[in-house]
């Protein structure tokens, strides 16, 4: 059979069926190494199978099937050091298989797929141990390149990702079919995991780095969970968010690695492709009017997005979007966020008199900081301004973050 | 004759492929495109079925996701330029109106070549 002419044709057909098949196979086996290393085992005959054969059709089916035979064949040869061979687990097999088969209707992995994703995130987990398991096992990317996005070594990453897989075969993973309100409630947990891996390669000013890829991830495993759950407006929030700001990826940042504001960014260097996507997610997400905090940031995103020019900019419309994002999901860094279209709407006093509450809270906060610095300087107050910059820096999160209020300082002093 | 020629995939397999590894069937595709300039008409790259809308004609049921039924066959389809998938649809339910039955799949195009020139400077999508 000839092959399709594509790049690493096999690669990419594992690594799209993996998350499809990682799920079957946790179902079935209810262990998460086993199903790991039943899905290497089906890989490795796969590379020794589809060069010669051709791809089948159903790549994922073709994995469960002999992932799931291997790691049976496995258990029984195991089984055969110590005991007599189970002539009745032998001779159901192939009836085994025809369940299998059945229960592979689109019905059933979506929930499969759901429930890989929910075990990633563990409540018992912290943010970065769910990253990296998700990273691991649904995207199957290599420990190495984990390792590296979170700068750290290998074998360092190793031991967390194993740490966090024993946490969760302590804990109990839900096997039974979710009600609608455990399936809404995974779902807000997935939704929130996939924005951390998002975020974790957005905050990298490298666009070739390991870390930017994870932006492109976060969006992979949220178009995937659309296709299963097509009809969820967050979801088609949380993927159009996702979509406007990686859209600037290539403008974000300057040469030197510092980070570019939006109102000074080469808007011609923005992703019209993702933007676009983008904005067909939101209008298809508009029409179920039940509005959500994903929903609603993608929707200023996309008003940034629209305007040419930062002159262009609809502040009216974001003060609004805000003021709901401020009624869905209260938090001072909403606030914080409504000040700038305060600025621009009203001037630099009214929005520093609007985030002079959040001192407390935001104490701690590099943006807080950056921000009322920013409008002291444009209120000539500049030995205040200093103050506040010098805050933000010594909170900053990333080198791209520093280089950014050096700037500003630098500009204090000239 | 004129043919339309529709690609289908899985995009399962389409979507984890990296920027690189699509440039790199693009270009592909290009060298074709080129051989063929003068039998080309318009060229289209749709959205992924995450960005469709479906609407069911008889009972005028708009659901999100692509059209997923084996029983019809795809038999044509329009281009329409609109401000947004509101209007996409009442256009739509008009065209239901004067032709009842199965459905209309409403998809956002990515990229088009309206007069199928060589795909040159096409923006990576």
């Amino acid at each position: 059979m000839p092959q399709p002419p594509e790049p690493d044709w096999i690669e990419t057909r594992l690594v799209g069926a993996r998350p499809q098949a990682i799920a079957a196979l946790l179902r079935y086996f209810r262990d998460l190494d086993l199903a790991e290393e039943a899905f290497q085992e089906a890989c490795l005959r796969a590379l020794g199978s589809w060069p010669k054969n051709g791809p089948p059709r159903d790549a994922a089916g073709w994995l469960i099937m002999v992932g799931r035979n291997a790691a049976i064949d496995h258990k029984r040869r195991q089984a055969r050091l110590t005991a007599l061979p189970d002539e009745a687990a032998i001779s159901d097999r192939e009836d085994a298989e025809a369940a299998l088969v059945e229960r592979l209707d689109a019905a059933d992995y979506r929930d499969d797929i759901l429930r890989l994703l929910f075990v990633c995130c563990h409540p018992d987990l912290p943010a970065t141990q769910q990253i990296a398991l998700a990273l691991r096992i649904v995207s199957g990317l290599p420990v190495r390149r984990i390792a590296a996005a979170f700068l750290v070594g290998d074998r360092a990453m190793e031991q967390r990702i194993t740490r966090a897989k024993a946490r969760i075969a302590r804990a109990d993973i839900p096997f039974e079919t979710p009600g609608p309100a455990e399936r809404a409630e995974r779902f807000a947990a997935v939704s929130a995991m996939i924005y951390l891996v998002f975020n974790e390669g957005y905050t990298d000013a490298n666009p070739q780095g390991e870390r930017a890829a994870l932006c492109d991830e976060a969006i992979r495993l949220a178009r995937l969970m659309l296709r299963l759950f097509p009809a969820e407006p967050e979801m088609m929030g949380l993927l159009a968010l996702m979509l406007l700001q990686h859209s600037r990826r290539k403008a974000r940042f300057d040469k030197t690695g510092a980070a570019i504001l939006l109102e000074d960014q080469d808007r011609t260097l923005w992703n019209r492709g993702r933007i676009a996507e983008a904005l067909a997610m939101i209008d298809k997400a508009m029409l179920h009017r039940q509005p959500g905090p994903y929903q609603i940031q993608a929707a200023i995103a996309a008003l940034h997005a629209r305007a040419e020019r930062p002159e262009d900019t609809d502040w009216g419309g974001i003060d609004a979007l805000y003021q709901a994002l401020e009624r869905h999901a209260p938090s001072p860094v909403v606030t914080l966020n409504r000040s700038v279209a305060i600025w621009k709407l009203h001037g630099p006093e009214a929005a520093l008199e609007m985030i002079a509450p959040l001192a407390g809270p935001l104490d701690g906060y590099f943006y807080f900081h950056g921000v009322r610095g920013n409008l002291l300087e444009r209120l000539g107050r500049k030995s205040e301004a200093r103050d506040a910059f010098g805050r933000a820096i010594a909170l900053a999160n990333t080198p791209a973050e520093a280089a950014h209020i050096r700037k500003h300082l630098d500009r204090l002093e000239g | 004759m004129r043919y339309t020629i529709l690609c289908y995939h899985n995009e399962d397999i389409t979507s984890a492929w990296t920027e690189e590894e699509d440039a790199e069937v693009i270009e592909n595709l290009k060298a074709v495109n080129r051989k063929w300039a003068r039998n080309f008409g318009p060229i289209v790259r749709l959205m992924p079925t995450s960005a469709a809308t479906t609407l069911r004609k008889s009972e005028n049921i708009v659901t999100d996701g692509p059209f997923a039924e084996t029983k019809e066959q795809l038999l044509g389809f329009y281009v329409v330029d609109v401000e947004n998938l509101d209007v996409a649809l009442q256009i739509a339910r008009e065209m239901a109106d004067a032709n009842p039955g199965g459905a209309y799949e409403l998809r956002p195009i990515a990229l088009s070549y309206p007069d199928g020139e060589a795909i040159e400077d096409a923006p990576t999508p």
